[in-house]
């Protein structure tokens, strides 16, 4: 295998503690301390003077839409698009058709990822069989299958016994139970943020507080079981405001917030944009400042796309009728790096250790580091670019993307996974 | 002044002046509904086709009377037995209707936005005929240019609006309009109805019937929509009526010489009693009628002519 030598560049790895112009280098797919003259001679050169490198991006919440739903994404067009954003590992979510809550299917879904994956796709099972809140899946036949975590996403576990039994059982294995924190008795018909907005758009409102008891009551049971519950896409402020309590005083929850809520509020509705509606809703400007609030002091883990894939001719509806869920691979470092770095004046490190080790550490995955040793797993990119995104020209097969002809800042130049570039693609 | 704008979506979106302008055309139509023969030839040749996806009747016969009048071929679309309900969608149902050469298509839309979602879709003008809880502008129109006929200048003007205002499109339209005019608008009902996000939208939020109703010189009554809400918004209706249901002494609060006035339809004995709804002081049935006028002026200034013209030819 040709060995990678990247040069000059600016090397960020929070995991090593590293911030300083050097090299990268990788042998065998492994990254290395050095590499020797005879192997630099050989070796594929990256000349990254002015550019970023850095681990490559982890995201622990995307949609491949495989099995069931190819015609909106694949996980082999997903991964693509996980490769054009940076990431070489995306963990994505059992709402599949049929739903991942059998170990066949995580073996499809793994099968799938090597014939046509660019980048590492680590599957989650479901908590419930099908998806409906009623009866456990066969936890332990997934986590031999491969799962890296289960959840229920899109569907929270309406039942407080249920979700126990889920904790409880899934402790036993050491996997993280990921909920979608919504009270559904409170969200019927609902379609976007309750508040000032829904009022003037006439729309049926999804109060913070819905997504607040769910949080309360996984603190609870994360406090009664000893379970890891990761709550998923945070966007109300009282949440983190509880999620940080839960936290000082030692309980085992984590949490992750999407690029969307962190960059958008539900004043972006007024033109009913399809595009802008998903689940949870954008919120309003407070919750949007709690969040970063959240990601500065660590309440908040990680950023997570929740890439979620849907097809021009589902999105373009009327606005009740739309399906919720907007792509974010291919913007999320670009938008990470404009409202996080450029506006919340968060150092690149830090935000950086937000989309590479600490989702790696959260999900306990080898990822996330440029130590020796570690999976040559990179992305390398210019943080001063400017580029307009279309999403019709991205690699997702869907293109429901909120940033749509946008002008960004920030573009990944290289993806390496395992040593070997996967971004560009090679002319086929 | 000339009239500038191809589709009516919302009252938020308009201008004072451009109010004033559907009022004044609609007060011209209105004197000619009082001649022998109603009928002007303004849109002969134009055909107006009625998309009405969610029941209705007052607007739906309203639209259809307003555009006759105005000597327009009228096309009603049924929901129920159209392609929609094989599934075709908003999209394709519009573009297809735009291919058959309608001119001005109207459409009642049970989601909120639908209107506004069409105008992007479509080069012909889209007039929004209530869409979900979002806005009625014809009929927030068609109530001040009632408010105006009874009271002149509306400024400073108080004017409480009684019920379910959550889920209604009729408050939503009246609250702009209202607003934009200068009254002094004040919401009433139980707070799981009335929250107070509305005052974002200008308005005074009351619980208390009796301050709301004091020296009112207009209340306007809104259905309970049972359809809309959920089950737990209040206890009953019994509750909601022995509460804020309009009866004689409450309405004896009012500005002696107020209206009383209802878009329709009526839940008798529940947000209104009888004899009120029947009474001297309610102008229910003018709303109807100055309905036809405001939809005449909405029709015509939208399909591209402008207030004067039409006051010169009626001449």
């Amino acid at each position: 295998m040709t060995p990678l030598w990247i040069r000059n560049a600016r090397v960020i790895d929070p995991a090593s503690r590293r911030d300083s112009v050097g090299d990268v280098f990788a042998r065998d797919g492994r990254i290395s301390a050095s590499l020797s003259a005879a192997e630099r001679r050989r070796a594929r050169t990256i000349d990254a003077r002015g550019l970023v490198a850095c681990p490559g991006l982890v995201d622990i919440h995307v949609h491949l839409r495989e099995p069931g739903q190819t015609h909106k994404e694949t996980i082999e067009t997903g991964s693509r698009a996980a490769a054009a954003g940076g990431f070489t590992t995306v963990v994505c979510m059992p709402n599949t058709i049929p739903p991942a809550d059998n170990a066949g299917t995580i073996q499809y879904i793994l099968d799938a990822a090597r014939r046509g994956a660019v980048v590492k796709v680590l599957p989650t099972g479901s908590i419930t069989i099908g998806m409906k809140g009623e009866a456990l899946s066969p936890i332990g036949s997934l986590k031999r299958a491969g799962v890296v975590a289960i959840t229920d996403d899109g569907d929270c576990i309406q039942s407080n016994e249920l979700m126990r039994r889920a904790a409880e059982y899934a402790r036993m294995f050491d996997l993280p139970v990921m909920d979608h924190c919504q009270d559904q008795s409170m969200t019927e018909g609902a379609v976007m943020n309750e508040g000032d907005m829904s009022i003037r758009l006439g729309l049926r409102g999804w109060p913070n507080a819905a997504e607040d008891l769910i949080v309360s009551r996984n603190v609870i049971l994360s406090s009664y079981t000893g379970a890891h519950i990761h709550m998923q896409h945070i966007s109300s402020a009282l949440s983190v405001e509880i999620l940080r309590q839960a936290k000082a005083s030692g309980i085992r929850v984590t949490a992750e917030a999407t690029p969307h809520h962190v960059a958008l509020t539900d004043e972006s509705l007024s033109t009913y944009d399809t595009n802008f509606k998903m689940n949870p809703p954008l919120r309003t400007e407070a919750d949007r400042r709690a969040i970063i609030a959240g990601l500065r002091d660590g309440t908040i883990d990680c950023i997570a796309t929740d890439h979620a894939p849907h097809t021009d001719y589902e999105k373009d509806k009327e606005f009740d009728y739309a399906p919720n869920g907007v792509i974010g691979l291919e913007t999320a470092l670009a938008v990470v790096l404009d409202v996080l770095v450029g506006k919340a004046r968060f150092k690149l490190p830090h935000a950086i250790d937000l989309m590479t080790r600490r989702p790696a550490r959260l999900l306990g995955l080898p990822a996330g580091t440029l130590e020796p040793g570690a999976a040559a797993d990179i992305c390398v990119f210019d943080p001063a670019e400017r580029w307009t995104y279309d999403s019709r020209a991205g690699q997702s097969k869907s293109s429901n993307s909120p940033w749509n002809g946008r002008t960004l800042r920030g573009r990944v130049r290289n993806t390496i996974v395992d040593g070997r570039m996967v971004f560009p693609f090679a002319a086929s | 002044m000339t009239w500038t704008r191809r589709h009516l979506l919302t009252i938020e979106e308009l201008t004072l002046a451009e109010i004033e302008q559907i009022h004044g055309t609609a007060a011209a139509f209105k004197r000619i509904l009082g001649r022998s023969v109603k009928k002007v030839p303004v849109l002969r040749g134009k055909t107006i086709v009625n998309l009405f996806l969610e029941p209705s009747t007052r607007t739906r016969m309203a639209f259809d009377m307003a555009a006759k009048r105005l000597s327009a071929d009228v096309i009603a679309f049924d929901a129920a037995s159209s392609s929609t309900a094989k599934g075709e969608t908003l999209r394709d149902t519009a573009e297809n209707i735009q291919a058959l050469n309608a001119d001005m298509i109207v459409i009642r839309h049970a989601a909120a936005g639908s209107p506004y979602y069409l105008s992007k879709i479509l080069d012909i003008p889209v007039i929004n005929a209530g869409d979900g809880a979002h806005e009625h502008p014809t009929q927030g129109l068609l109530d001040t240019f009632t408010m105006k006929e009874h009271l002149g200048s509306l400024k400073g003007r108080k004017v409480a609006i009684l019920g379910d205002i959550l889920f209604s499109r009729v408050a939503r339209s009246n609250i702009h309009a209202l607003t934009k005019m200068g009254a002094a608008v004040t919401l009433v009902g139980p707070s799981t109805l009335v929250p107070q996000g509305f005052t974002a939208l200008g308005a005074r939020v009351s619980h208390d019937l009796k301050s709301a109703l004091a020296d009112a010189e207009v209340v306007m009554l809104l259905r309970i929509q049972h359809e809309r809400q959920g089950h737990q918004h209040f206890p009953s209706i019994g509750e909601y009526t022995s509460m804020f249901g309009l009866n004689k002494t409450r309405a004896s609060w009012l500005n002696p010489r107020a209206i009383i006035m209802h878009p329709g339809p009526i839940n008798r004995g529940v947000e209104i009693d009888s004899e009120l709804a029947d009474g001297e002081r309610s102008v229910i049935l003018e709303q109807v009628t100055n309905g036809i006028a405001i939809r005449m002026a909405v029709l015509y200034l939208c399909a591209g002519n402008q207030p004067e013209q039409m006051i010169s030819s009626t001449q």
